[in-house]
């Protein structure tokens, strides 16, 4: 059955150069207006382009990664229009002859299911500036005209909202794995354009509707389920989809249309007489593909295999690279035993993904930017293994070490954390407690077993939880049988 | 000493300064000076700057004055050209050339008229008025490097920078009687030159002898890593070949350049000049360029279509001239480019426009661009039977102010120009006599980055020739060596010798006395 339903993606990924695409002006993100603008930027007379390679090689890495064709020869163009954020009057983009061709992105579904999604092209190009409207004027910041985009063309073969959603997030999860993109979606650095069209009755792809500039992935989910739902509304209605562009209305939930098929513009696009044609040589390809990291699938697969883990922990753990990288660096400073390592690696799992993620989360902060590095969160869980702390403990600590930046060992020794595992000082201890608790000992040894539970409270209580807990039942049970 | 000055060309003055028979200060003071008193010919468009410093006192050329069109931005200088659009654009930076001539030690006496961006071939759309020609100040000086031509012939200064997209350089220095070299296109930086037409802006130089043009040409040429068309080939002393002789050498006559079109008068001086250079032992081989008939048609469209696309900019929104009192932005662009450009730009805005639009570029664009490739092709053949072509720069010589209305007309002065342009070629336009008392242009064409033959082939042609050494009939004329003024209207200058010093011995005759049968040789 063919799906009713037809996406396709345009999205832009703001690639991480230093400098702009075509000028020396810093690519950074900078919040004072225009402070970053030379010559070319600003759209000054006389002024011309030339090409940061470093865009190029983003590009190249993105089309070795997606196993589409870097291609040898490809050209830039000029698209023309006018509009105040277009200092040239003409965005240089690529046209005719992208940088590279074809390639597809592998999405998983929900339920664990592979598909992949091709693509038709990623192409270098400018980015435009930003307009503000302030009381009645409008003001231009040009800081971001000339940052480098690349953009990603899939193919119309995405057939549902939660479809695009999973495949602009592997997109994304690509990109940032590529250290090509920061995916910053706040500031704009990844981008969304979504082309839907619902199928006719004979099953051909019916008119299309742009839905421009969706900057979040809810949004996106969003914007195309409420478009499926209205072009069904009017064809069921009788009436037809008119092609247009439109804009998502985050807050009341539905899209509107930008511009009508009436201005449909005509860019006129043509080869950048600026610019030579740009030439990528067999060895840069081969010196790229070269020096690629391995690919999230693919790390996956190596993690599940080299530390035994499960499918699900694998992945999250390969969501971001440095985060793959922060897990095996944690594994490397344990160095566990050849039969511990599965245990080793699955505690190490659960605590990256589970209370470091949600610390790295609270703050905003990646793994490589996180104040409690490999070397230190393996400190905290040796401490744990070798039953210096409990787990309890180390979740305080963890905390600790996040605000302070001190290690695991010196927390611990500092607060006293070091849990009493001292068999004969918990002896003395539990054979006090049994002694002041003739009652309740009696009712232990007449089978309320349940009652083990109130001495080994007692023994916490009296150590202030630095007792092992595990020993202390032991111990408690061994004392009452006496 | 004035006169000496004025006439003595880049390498003469550069000479005197050596020998310490002039300063740089009084050098410019009397370029300056004779600016001001010809500023009727409306050949600059803004205040004389003879004040102190600029060039590099290190520089080959320091001394030397130079005048740029202005079309190169100049930094903290209005940098208009010619437009209204641009009228009080002051430009925050230097364009590669400005700074290269500084770098010489050029000093920049002042800015050069011409047409509204670099858009006519005659001099007349200028928002400044029509630049006249020093010969015959009802004719045009042609264009659009209208100033520098002018500025030049009338020796405001020795050396003028320009710029050429279809003969904008060749075309004015034909009209105006001296030399001017377009190199190959990416020779020089075209980083700061506003752009017309991108793929086929080239800067040059005028100067009276291709001797100063190869002084001018090493300050200004070489790779520049801001221009991403620049050619990466090593900087080059264009003066070191002038002494290749004639001898030898095969001189390509393109018969499609000869037939119908060219003026009487010029095509005599034409064939003067191939027997001149004949007689000093060159051979003549005729050549043939059939696609150059599609020249004129590709050029406009191409050009036309980067034009659209590069005028973009002026769009009222950060710099140059914004219409006041627009309602939205849609009308803040279309007021301020009605207001800021000229007819012409307005024409060829259209034109571009049309051409790139969708469903008509396979029909313009794309086959414009194969004639283009195809000429190239042509030539790259012609240059294996020869060294170098020559032929005419011009059909005719330069027309009266205002006699030219049609634009199609106006586009067919640079019939024999634009066929160089689209291949990309290095050419050059020398003064080759006088047809009805103007003067007539014969233009070098050389393969790709073959600047010095042309230079050689000028160099040795005026060594045989002194068309080169005319000065216009102008009124005040050049004040002679004792600084008195020389009031006799309308008759030239003295012409000067090789060693520097007035001489009247050969008795050269006027140019008002020349008929246009290319009589008059030496």
């Amino acid at each position: 059955m063919t799906s009713p339903i037809v996406i396709g993606l345009e999205i832009h990924a703001q690639l991480k150069t230093r400098t702009k695409i075509f000028s020396p002006a810093s690519a950074l993100y900078c919040a004072e207006p225009n402070a970053q603008v030379r010559e070319v930027d600003g759209g000054l007379p006389g002024a011309l382009p030339s090409l940061n390679r470093a865009a190029v090689e983003c590009a190249v890495q993105f089309g070795v990664a997606v196993g589409g064709r870097v291609n040898p020869r490809s050209e830039f163009a000029r698209k023309n229009y006018f509009y105040p954020d277009l200092p040239k009057g003409y965005q240089i983009s690529q046209y005719e002859y992208p940088v590279v061709s074809g390639g597809a992105i592998v999405v998983e579904d929900s339920k664990g299911g592979e598909k992949s999604v091709g693509l038709i092209r990623a192409h270098l190009e400018e980015d435009a500036g930003k307009l503000a409207h302030e009381g009645g004027a409008s003001v231009a910041d040009l800081n971001r005209a000339g940052v480098p985009l690349l953009e990603i063309v899939s193919e119309p073969h995405i057939f549902s909202a939660a479809e695009a959603a999973a495949y602009a997030k592997t997109v994304h999860a690509l990109v940032r794995w590529l250290d090509i993109c920061d995916g910053n979606m706040q500031e704009g650095s990844f981008r969304m354009d979504a082309n839907i069209s619902l199928r006719d009755k004979k099953g051909n792809p019916g008119v299309r509707c742009e839905i421009k500039n969706l900057n979040s992935f809810r949004f996106l989910e969003q914007a195309l389920n409420y478009e499926a739902e209205r072009q069904a509304e009017v064809l069921q209605s009788g009436g037809t989809v008119t092609q247009q562009t439109l804009l998502f209305d985050p807050a009341r939930g539905e899209t509107r249309p930008m511009r009508g098929k009436e201005d449909a513009e005509d860019y006129r696009y043509f080869p950048d007489p600026d610019l030579p044609p740009l030439l990528i040589s067999e060895e840069t390809i081969a010196r790229i593909k070269e020096s690629l990291p391995v690919l999230p699938r693919a790390r996956r697969r190596m993690l599940a295999e080299k530390y035994g883990l499960n499918g699900y922990d694998a992945g999250l753990l390969c969501a971001a690279r440095e985060l793959a990288d922060y897990f095996e660096k944690t594994l490397a400073e344990l160095a566990p035993a050849k039969e511990n390592l599965a245990a080793v690696a699955k505690t190490a799992a659960n605590w990256i993904l589970g209370d470091l993620a949600s610390l790295m989360n609270r703050h905003s902060l990646s793994a490589k930017a996180a104040p409690v590095n490999a070397k230190a969160l393996a400190g905290l869980l040796r401490a744990i293994g070798e039953g210096v702390i409990s787990g309890k403990t180390a979740k305080a600590v963890l905390e600790t070490m996040w605000k302070s930046g001190e290690n695991a060992e010196a927390i611990i020794a500092r607060e006293g954390l070091r849990q009493i595992s001292d068999e004969g000082e918990l002896q003395k201890l539990a054979e006090e407690i049994v002694r002041a608790h003739p009652a309740q000992a009696q009712e232990y040894r007449s089978g309320k077993e349940k009652l083990l539970a109130f001495f080994v409270g007692k023994i916490m209580s009296a150590t202030k939880g630095k007792a092992n807990p595990a020993q202390a039942s032991a111990i408690i049970k061994k004392t009452l049988a006496d | 000493m004035n006169g000496e000055i004025t006439t003595a060309g880049a390498a003469g003055l550069l000479q005197m300064l050596r020998e310490g028979k002039t300063t740089p200060a009084d050098a410019r003071a009397v370029f300056a000076e004779r600016a001001r008193e010809l500023s009727r010919l409306n050949a600059l468009v803004c205040e004389i700057n003879d004040a102190d410093g600029c060039g590099a006192e290190d520089g080959a050329l320091f001394g030397v004055p130079v005048v740029h069109k202005d079309i190169f931005c100049q930094r903290g200088q209005k940098t208009t050209c010619a437009s209204k659009m641009l009228a009080n654009f002051v430009s925050p930076y230097d364009s590669a050339v400005v700074e290269k001539c500084r770098a010489a030690g050029m000093h920049c006496i002042a800015r050069a008229n011409m047409d509204e961006f670099a858009m006519g071939s005659s001099g007349e759309n200028s928002a400044f008025g029509a630049c006249k020609n020093p010969w015959d100040e009802a004719r045009v000086s042609g264009g659009s490097s209208s100033g520098s031509a002018a500025a030049v012939a009338a020796r405001i200064a020795p050396l003028a920078t320009g710029t050429d997209t279809g003969g904008s350089i060749r075309q004015p220095a034909a009209f105006c009687g001296v030399c001017g070299i377009k190199p190959t296109y990416g020779r020089v930086s075209r980083w700061g030159l506003v752009a017309f037409a991108s793929g086929f802006d080239q800067a040059g130089v005028f100067a009276a002898s291709a001797e100063d043009c190869a002084l001018g040409l090493s300050a200004i040429a070489g790779f520049d890593e801001r221009d991403s068309t620049s050619l990466d080939v090593p900087g080059e002393d264009f003066s070191a070949g002038l002494e290749m002789p004639l001898r030898g050498l095969r001189i390509g006559k393109p018969k499609e350049f000869f037939d119908g079109g060219l003026d009487d008068g010029v095509a005599a001086l034409l064939e003067d000049a191939f027997s001149e250079m004949q007689k000093a032992g060159a051979k003549i081989v005729e050549v043939s360029l059939p696609s150059a008939r599609y020249a004129v048609a590709a050029y406009y469209i191409l050009t036309c279509a980067e034009a659209s696309s590069n005028l973009a900019r002026y769009d009222g929104v950060r710099y140059g001239l914004r219409a006041e009192n627009a309602e939205d932005i849609a009308a803040l662009y279309e007021q301020s480019r009605a207001e800021g450009f000229g007819a012409e730009v307005k024409r060829r805005i259209l034109a571009g426009a049309f051409v790139l639009s969708y469903g008509y570029r396979d029909a313009y664009y794309r086959r414009a661009m194969r004639a283009r490739k195809r000429i190239a092709e042509e030539f790259a053949r012609a240059f294996r039977e020869c060294d170098i072509i020559a032929g005419p720069t011009t059909p005719t010589t330069a027309f009266a102010i205002g006699e030219i209305s049609d634009p199609v007309q106006m586009y067919l002065q640079d019939i024999y120009t634009v066929p160089v342009s689209l291949a990309g070629l290095p050419a050059m336009s020398v003064p080759c006599g006088f047809a009805k008392k103007m003067p007539a242009g014969m233009q070098f064409i050389a393969p790709a980055l073959e600047e010095k033959k042309l230079l050689a082939a000028a160099h040795q042609y005026q060594k045989q020739t002194d068309w080169h050494t005319r000065v216009p009939p102008l009124t005040p004329p050049i004040k002679d060596g004792g600084g008195e003024t020389n009031n006799k209207k309308n008759i030239p200058p003295p012409v000067k010798d090789g060693g520097g010093t007035v001489n009247n011995k050969k008795n050269t005759p006027p140019p008002s006395l020349m008929g246009g049968d290319g009589g008059g040789k030496q």
